[in-house]
This record gives C-alpha cells, structure tokens and sequence, in this order.
C-alpha cells in the first residue's frame, strides 16, 4: 500500500494503541490538526482526548509527566514537536528518561517514545531546523531511531513503541509527504539494523534520515560514472549496526559518512573513528566525512542553500575518497 | 495515631542521626541530605496514604521513603553502597527508591520529581486505578518553572495528587525569602486554582490532619491540593555543608520548634508515659544501629554490576 511517511507513521500508531491499551499519545496540537504534520490525524476521534492527548506548551512537563506515566505502567508516545523544542525537556529526557531505570536499578522501566522531528525544512530558520541525532546518541540509556522512508518509519515506530527503554525517535520534517509502499500487516522492524540500500564494491556510503535519499541521487550519477557505492542508512544510531558497516568496508576498503547534522562533533566522527581503529590495515585511503557547516541554519534561499548537503557534494567527495588511495 | 506517627518521626530522626554520623566518619561516600527537623510532615502525609498510593520526592528523601514503608536496612546499605540496598549501590542517598511500597524515588533535581508525580496520576487515570499521588518538594523548587508547569497540568487533567511543599526556609544555602518575589507558594498554587493550605509542619498532628481531609477530596477525583508545611532543617543543605551561613539565635531559636518534642508533649498530655515514647527513641535507634551494622558487614557490589539495568537496546557496546 503506497503512503506517505507521515501517513505511515500515523498507521503504526493507531495499530500499536489498537493492540496495546496501555499505549497513548502527548503533546501540543494532536487533537486540533492531528499534529503538527497531520501525523497523528483521525487518532483522537477513534481514541479520545485522554489517550490522544493535547497538551498546554509545557515541554519540561510534557516529557515528565511522561516518563511519571511510564514508570506507572504506560506507554507514552510523546511529540515535542521540532527537535529543537525538545531541548526545552533536555533535563527530563537526560536526568530522568535514560537514568531512572539505572539509578532505581531496575525498579522501573521507561518505555517511551519521543518523538522530536529533525532537519531543515524550507525557510525554517536557525530554531526550527536542527539535527540533533548526536547529542542524544552521547547519552547512556537511550536509543535513537531516525527513519528515512515510509516502510521504515512504519515498522521502526512500532518496534520503538514495543521496545522498553526511552527511544529518540528523529523523524525528518522534509520527509513528511515522501511516498513509498508499505506492508500494513508488517510486525516492526528490528532496531539496530541497517539496510544495505544499494549493493557496490568500489566505496561504503554510510548515512541516514533524509541524506539517505541525497546519496541515493548521488549513487545513481556515480553508476552512469562506473563507480559502484554501496549505500548503508543505519536507521537507528544507537545501537548502530557495526557489523553492517564493518563487514562492507572491509570490501570496499573506503567509506564516506554523510550526514546533515552539523559535521563537527556529530555522529558521523564516531562511525569514522571506530572503524579507522578497527580496519586500518584494509582500509585504502582515508575516511571521510560529510556534514553540515558549523552554523546556525539560515532563512533566506541562497543562504540555507549552504547549509544543505547536495547530491552533486556526496558523488564529488566519493571521487575524492577514492582518488586519495595510499 | 499520635503513637504511630511518633514512632514513624523517632524512625526517620535515629535514620537521619546515624546518617550523618556515617557521613563525618567517612563511611557513606557521597552527598547525604538530611530530613532532621522536618519529620512530622513525612510521618503525618504519609499516615494517610495506602500501600497502592505512589509519592515522588527530591534529593532529601529518606523521610519520604521511611514513612512509606521502605526498610531501613536496604536503605542503610544503599547508603554505603553495598549488595541489597534499595538501589544496588547504583543510586545512593539522592537517588533512594522503593517502587515496592509506591515510593518512586528521591530525585537529584530540583522539582523533577513533581513533574513525575503529575505523569504518574495521569497513569493512574489512564488506567482506571484507585491510587493517589502525594509530590514532595521543598521551598527552593517554587522558582522553577517545571514546578509552576505541573501546578497547571495537574488543574488542567484534574489530576489525583497532593503537593506538599517542606518549606525548611532554605533553598541550599541561601534563604528562600530573599529570592522568591509576591507572596510565595500558597498564593502561587491558588493562582491556578488548586486549594492550598498553609500549616505548621513541627506539628504532626496537624500535617496528619490537613493531609488527611485534603487527599479525601483528590481521592474524590475533586484534582490537585496543596500543603504548604514549615519547618526548619536543622543541618546544612547536606552534611558537607556545616550551615555556619546562618545567624546564631535565629537558629537556635528555629530548633526550638523540633517536630519530636511537639509530639511528645501532645502525647504526654494524652497519658502516655515518658517510660513508653523513651522505650520508642531506644528501639528506634536499636533498629538503625542494627541496620548500619548489618550494611557495614555487607558485600560491596561486584565491580560488573555498573553495566546492568542500562538499558535492553543497544547496551552491550560501551
């Protein structure tokens, strides 16, 4: 069945509180316009205001009342709304989310979701357009999902709801109306596992969120180039897939990260260092990496234009990799 | 009931006491809160709640705890760190929790825990069960706004908790007064609507009282209450802190209003016999002195323990 990202998302949550009537919903504008991208529409009228749940604009309290309700035996799906309001409840994701069941040594669980949509999204500007992906991923306790196509954020959703840890769940604000088949019967999708979205052997492209699409352009013109990449969206950051990523530069001896997150300091340095420190001996050339510019993203056009990272970049930097042998 | 909340107070007090003692002399390593001086409100809240009822608390939270019903004893090893303590030895003092009597945790963070207690009672609801949720915080959380954030959602979903602000008239080591603007917590929480009232938290019996009618209407599903209880914290903010910031006569003056001798003078006018409530101060401390002994003989934790309850997902790679 061929839907929208969003869509898919909105499927996966009205099976998984069909299913559970332990799992409900929290945050502003869920009810009124069924979400800030219609994300969460027709929820309310099957499922009523107290398990889709508007909220006032009280972030710190959306996200501990949260993680209050799912150490008392529920499930919240909890929308912050952009990623960068979820920095508003930074201390109840942080300090309260991904510690309690570890202080309390295992006394509760905190199985929630939060969801905190990520990336530029036209003429947004510097407080609506973040990347947050590696800030979360620093913090012991949590998990962290950024899905990419509809079939994804359907089936990693779900696994997110049944997983029993606090999950980030970063989806991309440009990929709400993005269209792709997705299996309505499917269970969920396993976290912490890629997909090898194209198979090569000359370069590894690791990558995720929207980037995945950016670099799939970019594979296309390499191939017309005769360059074969192989192309890797983890999916979901903590736990990555490793093995994934290690199995297939070990063949191609190279690898580039993309990612749309500012590059200094983000997820994508951990993937470079840990695979330099475990195949240095079979790597060919460098490891790169490929982010956004240390700056606050801008409104206008031509400005925000430099903060986005194009096709034509990832198939240059890729010639570059593979120029820079040893 | 009077006994009983002497017998909780005298409990909390011998727990506090050795605590301390534990800290100076090195055996408890890390930051200890005292509750000493604000007993009654622990022991008078706390009568009134039911096994099944929830509380959150905050950093100085071994009151809570004990008058929920926690054992002393895993208390006391998770105070030195050792197997069998409430936590493992993963939380220490701050972060003392035992979810097998309700009491969902001490918290390092200044009003987070009131935050958890209004998601709590949304569970609660969403559930259908019959349980209440007491929030406990002191005076220095009335200035963070996740505080003023829960007084309204609690109004907003008509939510089952009461909130009990321990004014012990510090906010670490500076006065309250001097930082909070208008007329303080009561007039805050009536802004929006929640019935609040102003008490003498020295006198248990009043605590007991207040809380008593106040959580009848929150069990009624009537929403949210508030007690506002003084006292007075008899340490510093933690036992590193000597407390030598505050005046000489006003403290002594303060510690005057000891919430144990109140109780004891109702209870001596009732004809109960000073042979009887000394015999409860022994036992107590009997009670506590056998608990830090049998902590003290207990086995640290294994060194692997530190990389259990991280997390199910993504775990294993550190």
């Amino acid at each position: 069945m061929e839907m929208t990202y969003g869509e898919a998302a909105c499927l996966a949550l009205r099976q998984e509180m069909q299913r559970d009537a332990r799992v409900w919903a929290l945050g502003e504008d869920l009810g009124t316009i069924g979400g800030i991208a219609g994300q969460y529409r027709g929820l309310q009228e099957e499922f009523g205001r107290s398990r889709i749940c508007d909220t006032p604009i009280s972030e710190s309290t959306i996200m501990g009342a949260a993680v209050g309700a799912a150490i008392c035996g529920t499930r919240p799906v909890v929308e912050l709304r952009y990623a960068d309001f979820a920095l508003c409840a930074t201390d109840e994701i942080v300090n309260q989310a991904a510690k309690i069941r570890y202080m309390f040594n295992g006394q509760a669980r905190v199985p929630l979701v939060v969801r905190q949509p990520i990336g530029i999204q036209k003429g947004c500007a510097a407080q609506h357009s973040q990347s947050t992906e590696a800030w979360w991923v620093h913090v012991p306790g949590l998990v962290v999902v950024a899905p990419a196509t509809p079939a994804d954020n359907y089936g990693l959703l779900k696994a997110a709801i049944r997983c029993d840890d606090p999950v980030i769940y970063l989806e991309h604000k440009e990929l709400w109306p993005a269209r792709g088949e997705v299996d309505s019967q499917q269970q969920s999708l396993p976290l912490g596992k890629a997909e090898i979205v194209l198979a090569g052997e000359d370069v590894t492209i690791v990558t995720w969120s929207k980037m995945r699409h950016v670099c799939l352009v970019a594979c296309r013109t390499l191939a017309e180039q005769g360059v074969r990449a192989e192309l890797i969206d983890l999916r979901t950051l903590w736990p990555w897939d490793r093995d994934a990523v290690l199995q297939s530069v070990r063949r191609t001896g190279h690898l580039l990260v993309v990612h749309e997150a500012v590059r200094v300091g983000g997820f994508g340095a951990e993937i470079a260092a840990e695979v330099s420190e475990a195949l240095w001996r079979s790597l060919k050339g460098p490891v790169r990496r490929l982010g956004g510019p240390r700056s606050p993203v801008p409104y206008a056009e031509p400005l925000e234009n430099m903060m986005r990272i194009s096709p034509e970049q990832v198939a240059q930097t890729v010639r570059e990799v593979l120029k820079e042998k040893k | 009931m009077l006994l009983q909340l002497y017998r909780t107070m005298a409990l909390i007090r011998a727990f506090e006491e050795a605590a301390g003692r534990a800290f100076h002399d090195g055996r408890i390593r890390g930051p200890v809160h005292q509750y000493v001086g604000q007993e009654a409100i622990a022991a008078g809240v706390c009568a009134n709640l039911r096994p099944t009822d929830y509380i959150a608390s905050y950093h100085r939270g071994h009151g809570h705890a004990i008058a929920k019903g926690a054992d002393v004893r895993r208390m006391m090893r998770e105070l030195l760190g050792r197997q069998g303590g409430t936590c493992g030895g993963k939380g220490g003092s701050m972060h003392i929790a035992d979810f097998s009597v309700g009491m969902l945790g001490a918290n390092g963070v200044v009003a987070d825990g009131v935050t958890i207690a209004v998601g709590a009672a949304q569970a609660v609801k969403l559930l259908g069960e019959d349980r209440v949720v007491v929030a406990f915080f002191g005076d220095g959380a009335v200035n963070r706004g996740p505080l003023l954030e829960a007084f309204n959602w609690a109004m907003v979903y008509g939510l089952a908790v009461l909130f009990v602000c321990e004014d012990n008239q510090y906010a670490a080591t500076v006065r309250t007064s001097e930082f909070t603007a208008g007329e303080g917590i009561v007039a805050r929480a009536r802004s929006f609507g929640i019935p609040s009232e102003s008490i003498d938290g020295n006198d248990a019996a009043m605590v007991y009282e207040t809380s008593s009618k106040l959580l009848s209407r929150v069990r009624e599903g009537q929403g949210p209450a508030l007690i506002h209880a003084s006292a007075y914290r008899w340490y510093g903010h933690f036992a590193h802190d000597s407390g030598a910031y505050r005046d000489g006569e006003a403290h002594r003056r303060a510690l005057e209003g000891d919430p144990l001798e109140h109780c004891r003078r109702a209870l001596l006018k009732h004809e109960v016999s000073v042979q009887a409530l000394d015999r409860i101060r022994e036992e107590t401390q009997d009670l506590v002195a056998a608990a830090l002994r049998e902590a003290e003989a207990a086995p640290l934790p294994a060194p692997a323990e530190a990389f259990t309850e991280i997390q199910d997902v993504g775990a294993e790679w550190r």
